[in-house]
């Protein structure tokens, strides 16, 4: 047996030991939904929590000025307000699937990091609608 | 080490793999930057084309590692001992590659490099066991007891792909579900991206045969010294 190998094996065993049982149970449930929330808000309160759920239509306030980005993510039953401060992601719109970090306050859910869950669906843009290329293009043409 | 060893270390079939698996790239990096935008995020889709690929690769080589792990413990042969490890070992590079991909994908669109859901987590815990493959090998010195360690290791391991695969079905994740989906038999893609997905994909095997072969035979090399050096 060669010594550091055979702590660097163990070492190796440890971390996967620790995201097995530590991480992997952790993110098994990586998000609650907005309903499973509402079923039991004690759980979730002053607790670090991931929220997913869809960006309801129509529900999205961002201001530039201050980076206050206001919106509803819904699961179709039950819709909670959220909060977050910063630049909306750019695939962040209506109806987007998203996953939001933070806590609640109240009925208000306070994000402090947005990640987009984009579809496993990929697809080239309909007749009619612009390409980066054709809006770029665009753009050099109104200069 | 003479000179018939040296002469066939890069022989005539590893020239054909090399010249295909470029050419096949080559026509695959073609595809892939000729092929539409995607419809949500753009030219960002890009990624798809060499992370799938990559990731596929990956799997595959941890499967053959584990099947020249069975074939060492039926046969007893070395050969299939250092095959195995060399197909654990091009598996992992292209693991490495799946993760960096992956990271660079996850960013722009996810909006993070990195988060603990089950996909991510699980691929972790993959990279993670074959790191500890090597340095399992690395530990023992005794051949033999290696090499019937290291194909356990081997087989144990594989177990680790199909949770890989299932996590996005089994578990809420923020990673999307398989694009070409093998469970419901459907394909969410338009045809010229699945062809230069499809395309890329040869090319990795290709290049994954190649380094098989290459790592195999300094594996046989590096035996033959350690034999001399006894």
């Amino acid at each position: 047996m060669r010594a550091k190998y055979l702590i660097g094996f163990l070492i190796i065993l440890a971390a996967i030991g620790y995201l097995a049982w530590g991480g992997l149970g952790k993110s098994l449930v990586y998000y609650v939904l907005p309903s499973e929330y509402a079923d039991n808000p004690a759980k979730y309160a002053g607790k670090r929590v991931r929220l997913g759920g869809l960006v309801k239509q129509g529900s999205v306030h961002f201001n530039p000025k201050t980076l206050e980005l206001k919106f509803v993510v819904t699961d179709g039953v039950v819709d909670i307000p959220v909060e977050h401060t910063g630049t909306p992601p750019e695939l962040f719109k209506d109806n987007q699937g998203v996953v939001v970090e933070g806590h609640f306050e109240g009925n208000v859910f306070k994000g402090d990091n947005l990640l987009i869950k984009h579809s496993e669906s990929y697809q080239a843009p309909r007749e009619g609608e612009y390409t980066p290329d054709e809006v770029r293009k665009l753009l050099e043409e109104a200069k | 080490m003479n000179r018939t060893t040296r002469k066939s270390a890069f022989d005539s079939v590893d020239a054909v793999l090399l010249a295909a698996g470029l050419l096949v790239l080559a026509v695959g990096q073609y595809l892939a930057f000729t092929a539409p935008p995607d419809v949500q995020q753009h030219y960002l889709i890009r990624i798809l084309y060499v992370h799938v690929g990559a990731a596929w690769t990956a799997y595959l080589a941890f499967f053959v590692a584990m099947i020249y792990a069975v074939l060492y413990l039926w046969k007893q042969n070395p050969a299939y001992d250092r095959l195995s490890a060399a197909s654990a070992e091009v598996g992992l590079l292209f693991m490495t590659l799946t993760l960096f991909g992956g990271m660079m994908w996850a960013r722009p669109t996810w909006g993070v490099y990195w988060t603990w859901e089950p996909k991510l987590t699980t691929s972790a815990i993959l990279t993670a066991f074959y790191i500890g493959y090597f340095l399992l090998r690395q530990a023992i010195e005794d051949p033999e007891f290696r090499a019937k360690a290291a194909a356990a290791a081997a087989i144990l391991g594989v177990v680790n792909i199909p949770i890989n695969y299932m996590s996005v079905y089994w578990w809420r994740s923020i990673h999307q579900t398989a694009t070409f989906d093998i469970i419901n038999r459907k394909v969410h893609m338009d045809t010229p991206m699945v062809l230069a997905m499809l395309v890329n994909l040869v090319a990795i095997n290709i290049i994954y045969v190649l380094f098989l072969r290459l790592k195999g035979k300094v594996a046989y090399c590096a035996a033959q010294k350690e034999d001399w050096d006894e």
